[in-house]
């Protein structure tokens, strides 16, 4: 019971503030909407019993992601006017999006629904914390990607300094 | 373990994944589109982590992991070049920067 409130409210939660963050005209509603969907992300997380990935998630998306977001919405908005807008959309547009996006969601409900998925009833890692499970994996099995992920995040500093310097 | 069945996860994270879609195609600012992509790429995330739980395996928050690292990577990257497009350009309409070359 209590597990189905937490469930509604964090799905609300999620679906609500996506909405305002495509939706709003106002690019500051839309950032600070992000920030409540990213929370409700890591709720389910932790309702999905994946805690590291719920700490994860606030750090790394509302710590990380979000602050970067808000410097570029700082940075690249006009001084002078308080032009914070983000641009009409045209009918047209809005039009095919709206059967895309359609097309998109009856597709994956259907999939959802219809495939008889292969799950078990008791979790594998029914432990206190995933923690050191991940730990343990992270370290023998994903070894690779784990050193080349940190590669990746150096390139990336690189890269982003380079490219965002004054001339 | 769970009283919520697997097909409302599902669920949930398709309804996210086809608002971002909504927003990567219908808005113009390129900070917009950003916030949008890391919807979607939520909205995948919360797949893996749902099948990880309801499968019992570990894999699936790893890969949420690496997904986590690779969108701050993107994102990083991805700023930088709106910001050195504004710097040239004074706008951060994707449909305005339509030249290879300036």
């Amino acid at each position: 019971m209590l597990e189905e409130i937490v469930f509604w409210f964090f799905a609300l939660m999620i679906i609500g503030s996506a909405l305002v963050v495509v939706l709003s005209r106002n690019m500051i509603y839309s950032v600070f909407a992000l920030l409540f969907t990213f929370f409700g992300v890591a709720g389910i997380y932790v309702l999905l019993s994946a805690d590291f990935l719920a700490v994860t998630q606030i750090m790394i998306y509302i710590g990380g992601i979000l602050v970067l977001l808000i410097f570029g919405v700082m940075l690249t908005s006009k001084i002078t006017g308080v032009d914070v807008k983000s641009g009409q959309t045209g009918k047209v547009q809005m039009f095919f999006a709206g059967i895309i996006s359609l097309f998109i969601i009856v597709l994956l409900f259907y999939i959802a629904v219809s495939t008889n998925w292969n799950r078990v009833e008791s979790t594998a890692y029914e432990v206190n914390s995933t923690i050191e499970i991940i730990g343990k994996q992270l370290l023998t099995n994903y070894l690779l990607a784990f050193e080349s992920a940190s590669v990746l995040l150096l390139i990336a500093i690189i890269g982003a300094a380079l490219i965002a310097r004054r001339k | 373990m769970n009283t919520i069945p697997l097909e409302f996860y599902l669920i949930l994270s398709a309804i996210l994944f086809s608002i971002g879609t909504v927003g990567v195609l219908t808005r113009r600012n390129a900070i917009v589109v950003f916030m949008s992509i890391e919807l979607m790429l939520n909205s995948v995330n919360l797949t893996f982590v749902s099948f990880s739980a309801f499968l019992g395996d570990v894999a699936g928050q790893i890969f949420v992991f690496f997904i986590m690292a690779i969108a701050a990577g993107e994102a990083t990257i991805g700023l930088a070049i709106v910001l050195a497009l504004f710097r040239q350009k004074q706008t951060v309409y994707v449909d305005e920067a339509n030249s290879l070359k300036w």
